[in-house]
């Protein structure tokens, strides 16, 4: 089986994620998508490693789960204070900004 | 023999990489599915939670195809920190901010739904176009590179992609590796201050509760428990009192309205006070 075809899923949950993204309006749902987006950027990362006989593709999929990892924790932090102060997960709410 | 890593290790390599073999293949179609019917069911469920579990099976799924893909150091870091820490944050947070909270379906902006869709769709037909341009001819595949060779270029026996993935770690991305420390350690601080609540009252005492709750002026202490005194200790049998009336303070309303509702409001004659059995006394 051609390695490509990882290639393709890959494609194809990044889109969902974005899709997502673009859609729901629950901030933590948002964020899940956001992970599922680097999630289908870590298998092409290993499946590129693959192809190539190279394992430099696995250390760079392994910094992005580090990466990701640090970035879950400070957002979902920054989302629990939002939720605080406007008792609301929407991220239509946040918008204090705006005037 | 002692079961070491090493031991771990070489007991991976014996086992045949799956490259290209039909097991791979199986593999892969029947979790390629999985993982898109649960992402798509993430991004699709009202509920909250379900849709954290359905990351969880992507992830997990993931999992797999890392391990078939001869990487299974990432399959085993996939499953240790996406399913096991990340997820368990994001129902952490969940569990924190209610599961009830309602997403409204009102769309703010007029055919933004529709926009997305449309944008979506020619995003994922223009990364499948880019992937069938590229010439991908064969892939070299992870055997060679899952091998860690000694200063004379032999490979040494029993180490493998975890060895491998170490010796790289370890030299060329090692300033990477250290800097990621500090970002982690960032990160946790970050997120203690964000999440970190000043009290602006002061706290309020054992001896400013009970005042407050005299002054309000109704039952101070704790209700009568039901049934306490009568032949039942169901919740809407009422207490007995020491003058064999019924307390109605031992039953809760919501029950009460219920049970003269069904016609079932026991006398105190019939509640009566216990029966003596013959033999007890």
């Amino acid at each position: 089986m051609s390695p490509t075809y990882y290639l393709y899923l890959s494609a194809i949950l990044f889109t969902i994620g974005s899709l997502g993204v673009l859609l729901r309006r629950n901030a933590i749902v948002v964020f899940m998508c956001v992970e599922l987006m680097l999630n289908a950027a870590n298998l092409a990362l290993v499946t590129f490693s693959r192809i190539n006989g190279d394992l430099n593709g696995q250390i760079m999929a392994f910094f992005v789960m580090v990466v990701a990892a640090a970035e879950v924790v400070v957002g979902l932090a920054i989302i629990v204070s939002v939720y605080r102060t406007r008792r609301s997960a929407s991220v239509d709410d946040a918008s204090l900004l705006k005037y | 023999m002692p079961l070491d890593v090493a031991t771990f290790a070489a007991a991976g390599a014996a086992a045949s990489s799956l490259h290209g073999s039909p097991a791979e293949t199986a593999i892969f179609w029947i979790f390629a599915p999985v993982c898109v019917l649960a992402a798509l069911g993430m991004v699709f469920s009202r509920n909250t939670v379900h849709g954290a579990l359905f990351l969880g099976t992507v992830m997990l799924s993931l999992a797999v195809f890392y391990a078939a893909q001869d990487a299974p150091f990432l399959a085993f870091v996939q499953v240790i920190v996406y399913t096991g820490a990340v997820m368990m944050l994001f129902l952490f947070v969940l569990m924190l901010i209610g599961v009830d909270t309602r997403e409204s379906l009102v769309e703010t902006l007029r055919g933004q739904r529709l926009a997305a869709g449309v944008a979506g769709l020619g995003f994922l037909l223009l990364l499948f176009a880019g992937i069938r341009q590229a010439s991908i001819k064969s892939s070299v595949g992870l055997a060679d590179a899952n091998t860690v060779k000694d200063t004379q270029g032999n490979v040494v026996p029993g180490q493998g992609n975890v060895f491998a993935i170490a010796k790289l770690l370890f030299t060329r991305y090692i300033f990477a590796f250290e800097v990621t420390s500090a970002l982690l350690i960032t990160a946790a601080l970050g997120a203690m201050v964000l999440a970190h609540r000043e009290r602006h009252e002061p706290q309020r005492s054992q001896q400013d509760q009970m005042r407050d709750r005299f002054k309000i002026g109704t039952h101070p202490t704790p209700l009568p428990g039901p049934g306490v005194y009568a032949r039942h200790n169901a919740v809407d049998t009422p207490a007995l009192l020491p003058d064999g009336t019924t307390s109605e303070l031992s039953v809760p309303p919501a029950i009460e309205a219920l049970r003269i509702e069904r016609g079932r409001d026991p006398q105190p004659a019939e509640l009566g006070r216990p029966t003596v059995r013959k033999g007890s006394e």
